[in-house]
């Protein structure tokens, strides 16, 4: 049942978001509704599908799992930091140019999974990669071509 | 630029985070529509308590049976039937619930939250009754006068008696499909608002069918067409299943009406799992007669679809579509066929990617290779002996789908064949998998040979408009969930106006935009709007150069259209841009005929589907400890006509075989002895991910252009999925040297595991 609002101050993007939300109002929900910011999607808010994907402290979290007032005090990247004005995310780039989506709901969420490992991780072999990438679910893509996309966007990253 | 694999123009918002989906729109003052659903399978409603849910803070308020009594249940939209009409769903259960996670009440309050806050405030209670949940057991009881069978079709062409009367062997089978679905990534949702000012209901976020959504939501809240304004936004993908008309879709529009705020229902999963239809769930009974080498002469065959609790917008689609495509690739003269739609107290089921083709090539596939196994006949031979040659096309099947004769409109099939053949080497392969079985190992391969239907009617349409600065906007009543319609639009287009790309914009999905519209189903769009806007694309063409020679004074024949320009071929400097020409026919011009503007529009007509046509071949390992199916290759040739963006095209197959593969080893709506569904979570649903899908090898092939349209176009969305459940099934016989072992899918570890052990049927 409804709880006190609390104000909060989230950093998403490098920008700083004053926000009242109830405590149970999860990451997800005030990216979305309170920080206007709905590229994060919501697929199973159980934390089995990984559409909601964003970095915190650039781990890559469920944010359908976590509640805004976890947060507060971290630095939050979402889809809508990835590219710099015009210029794609070079993994963004490589999701265009190998067709690594289609309807385009999951990808936010596998955008920011990728971007975790391979920053983290640049030099990540195809096995492994193909492991992290099954944290996440898509629908239409049958993979084949996300996989593709961020083993490209892993060499541009890395040369 | 057809035939191009251009990159989409679809994706730089979505890669963006700038996607417009339908939880991303928000209305001012909007309320949030939270539904409290059945708990039990069938019983009837004693009771529901809405008071504490109407003391939530927030909560405006609560709707059940009684508040919406006076409209009717949701219409079929297609393959609809008189005996049907009784089993249709109300937007919230009147006296009886018949499956858990039917709609008894909504609830309406200021926030997400607090709506589910009151939802779970409201007390429903059921007496429970005993629900069916095996729709080839005994019948049930509907509502106290009808049983659960709600139809009965029989199609036949040939004298099936005679076939088997002169059988030289004869072949009894039963196999079954289980229960899943198209399970999009987006749930689905809904926002509505009533504007007093046009006097609209306005409906935002709806897919795959607007028109016909529009009319019926027209029809149940008494308001006329074009009363009513559907907006496609943003579809996080579709399957057959997103985008049907549904309980919670009418209730939206209805509580935006009565409640005079807009209105806004996100689904979340637990929900779609239980509510949205389910689909395949089907067992057949079938016998067929063939002559000693193996020639199919007769084919009889009786199956159930288990239809769930209601038959909702669908009507017998499914069942039809099984019946009438069961035959697939080969001649089968002689073929009789019963469908029973029978009703089970499980979520309602409909649609999704090659709907009754999944099922029906499972069965026909199935038979084939039983039947190579009896007669000790080579598999690929014995499909060789009996597919229909390139001669005898256009063929006659002698059966209805979807109001239409099934007449195959081309194909060639055995050049497909010894294409696949050859790819694997397929002696070379059999050989080695032989060797390796032999060493041990639980390999084997399957092959699945089917034909897909595409491209429904009766019609489509397409405007073209170009503005004054050249920019060109493709307009039609056809919809778009997520496949790539705009840039396979944009290529066409682009193909005849010889414009650049990126200055096509493409307007779908908007029943305001464009007078009649279909959608997207049945594999149709590119093929039905893809044709008009081909046709459109044309006729804007010849317009600009009628216009462009009385500016430039030359006759038409002198003229050609080259980089979004008209000019004079062989003196290019004397040339007026089509942005140009457009500025030229404003409504005062001397240069207007008909109507003033750059426009032109088309409506393409037709009153057959076209069917493309496939084969797969897969190879599988089993692991005997886990029950395992590993997929070590998988190899899908599809035959389109021809493909307007390839990449695009070799996306819907991986992404269609995806959804196969699922079907034939994860997915699987399991229920209790009590009818609780026992798969409401991603933890119990499992569909494939990154680490289950083997690498697919495409051969995409163009042998077989349609006919019946300009550009020869098949529709690509349903051939990677239709034939996985028979190969992986054929593959698993093969693995474990059991010819006819594999008879329902799907084929979970725990089955598998049982089948490895048991030495009998997987049944």
């Amino acid at each position: 049942m409804s709880q006190e609002r609390v104000e909060l101050t989230l950093t998403v993007n490098g920008e700083r978001h004053d926000v009242r939300v109830e405590p149970r109002k999860t990451l997800a929900d005030t990216l979305r509704e309170d920080c206007g910011l709905t590229g994060t999607h919501l697929g199973c808010e159980h934390g089995v599908c990984g559409a909601c994907t964003v970095l915190v402290d650039d781990e890559p979290v469920r944010s359908c799992l976590m509640f805004a007032v976890q947060c507060g005090s971290q630095a939050i990247r979402t889809v809508e930091g990835l590219a710099d004005g015009d210029r794609l995310h070079p993994i963004q780039q490589a999701f265009w140019e190998h067709h690594g989506l289609q309807c385009g709901f999951c990808t936010p969420g596998f955008l920011m999974l990728a971007t975790s490992v391979l920053e983290s991780r640049p030099d990540i072999g195809d096995e492994e990669l193909r492991e992290v990438l099954a944290s996440n679910l898509c629908r239409c893509t049958g993979y084949q071509n996300i996989i593709t996309s961020v083993h490209a966007a892993r060499d541009q990253m890395r040369s | 630029m057809i035939g191009e694999s251009v990159l989409r123009l679809e994706d730089q918002p979505l890669l963006r985070g700038e996607g417009r989906f339908v939880a991303d729109i928000n209305l001012l003052h909007q309320l949030h529509m939270r539904i409290v659903r059945s708990h039990a399978a069938h019983g009837t409603i004693e009771s529901i308590d809405a008071a504490e849910a109407l003391d939530v803070p927030g909560v405006v308020a609560v709707w059940t049976g009684a508040d919406v009594a006076d409209i009717p249940p949701i219409d079929f939209r297609q393959v609809g039937a008189d005996q049907m009409v009784p089993y249709r769903q109300p937007i919230l259960a009147q006296d009886r619930v018949r499956y858990v996670g039917e709609p008894v009440a909504a609830v309406f309050a200021t926030d997400p939250y607090i709506a589910e806050d009151g939802a779970e405030a409201v007390v429903v209670e059921v007496s429970e009754l005993a629900p069916v949940l095996d729709a080839a057991g005994a019948l049930g009881d509907f509502d106290g006068r009808l049983d659960t069978e709600a139809y009965v079709f029989t199609e036949q062409t040939g004298d099936v008696d005679a076939a088997f009367a002169r059988a030289g062997h004869v072949l009894e089978a039963e196999f079954s499909v289980g229960r899943h679905t198209g399970v999009p990534l987006e749930c689905r949702g809904a926002v509505a608002v009533h504007h007093r000012n046009t006097r609209t209901l306005e409906f935002l976020g709806a897919a795959k069918v607007p028109f016909q959504n529009r009319d019926a939501l027209a029809r149940m809240l008494g308001l006329p067409p074009s009363g009513v304004v559907l907006r496609e936004a943003h579809v996080g993908g579709g399957f057959g299943v997103r985008g049907e008309l549904y309980p919670e879709d009418v209730l939206v529009a209805l509580a935006a009406l009565r409640l005079g705020r807009p209105v806004k229902w996100i689904e979340d999963r637990q929900e779609h799992l239980v509510a949205a239809n389910h689909s395949r769930d089907q067992r057949y009974r079938l016998r067929v007669a063939t002559d000693v080498s193996g020639v199919v002469e007769g084919l009889e065959v009786e199956f159930i679809s288990d239809q769930g609790a209601y038959v909702r917008t669908h009507g017998a689609t499914v069942a039809t579509l099984a019946a009438a495509m069961l035959p697939g690739p080969y001649r089968i003269p002689n073929y009789r066929v019963t469908g029973r739609v029978r009703l089970s107290n499980k979520t309602p089921a409909g649609t999704y990617r090659a709907p009754g083709r999944y099922e029906s090539t499972f069965v026909r596939e199935r038979a084939m290779d039983a039947i190579a196994a009896e007669l000790g006949i080579d598999r690929a031979e014995i499909r060789r002996r009996n597919l229909i040659g390139s001669e005898e096309m256009p063929f006659e099947r002698g059966v209805d789908a979807l109001g239409t004769p099934v007449v195959y409109d081309s194909g060639q099939y055995e050049m497909m064949l010894d294409r696949v053949m050859g790819h694997i080497d397929y002696r070379a392969l059999v050989a080695s998998l032989a060797e390796r079985r032999a060493n041990g190992e639980l390999v084997g391969l399957g092959l699945g040979f089917f034909v897909e239907k595409s491209g429904l009617g009766p019609f489509a349409g397409s405007r073209i408009e170009v503005d004054p600065s050249g920019s060109v906007t493709v307009t039609t009543g056809e919809a778009s969930v997520g496949q790539g319609f705009e840039t396979v639009m944009a290529q066409i287009c682009t193909e005849v106006l010889s414009v650049e790309l990126d200055t096509v914009s493409v307007v779908h999905g908007q029943t305001d935009q464009m007078s009649y519209g279909m959608g997207a189903f049945a594999s149709r769009a590119t093929v039905m709007a893809g044709t008009a806007t081909h046709a459109a694309g044309v006729a804007l063409r010849r317009r600009a150069i009628e216009v462009a020679a009385e500016m430039l004074e030359a006759s038409p024949e002198d003229l050609e259209l080259v980089d979004g320009a008209v000019r004079v071929v062989g003196s290019p400097t004397r040339a007026v841009s089509l942005g140009a020409v457009a500025s030229a026919l404003g409504p005062a011009s001397p240069h207007v005929q008909d109507r003033p503007g750059l426009v032109a529009e088309e409506w393409y007509t037709t009153s057959h589907m076209n069917y493309p046509y496939g084969l797969h071949a897969g190879v599988v390992v089993l692991d005997p400890d886990t029950g395992s199916v590993g997929i070590e290759r998988y190899v899908i040739a599809y035959d389109i006509g021809r493909a307007i963006n390839p990449m695009l095209v070799e996306g819907q197959i991986v992404g269609g075989a995806a959804q196969g593969l699922g079907g034939a080893l994860f997915e699987d709506f399991g229920y209790d002895e009590i009818g609780q569904p026992l798969v409401t979570t991603f933890m119990d649903y499992l569909m494939p991910t990154a680490a289950e899908m083997p690498d697919l090898e495409i051969l995409l092939s163009e042998d077989a252009p349609s006919p019946l349209n300009p550009l020869g176009v098949k529709g690509a969305g349903e051939g990677g999925t239709n034939a996985c459940g028979a190969v992986i099934a054929a593959a698993v016989d093969d693995a474990l040297g059991r010819p006819g072992a594999v008879t329902s899918l799907p084929l979970t570890p725990e089955r598998l595991h049982t089948l490895c052990r048991s030495g009998g049927g997987s049944s």
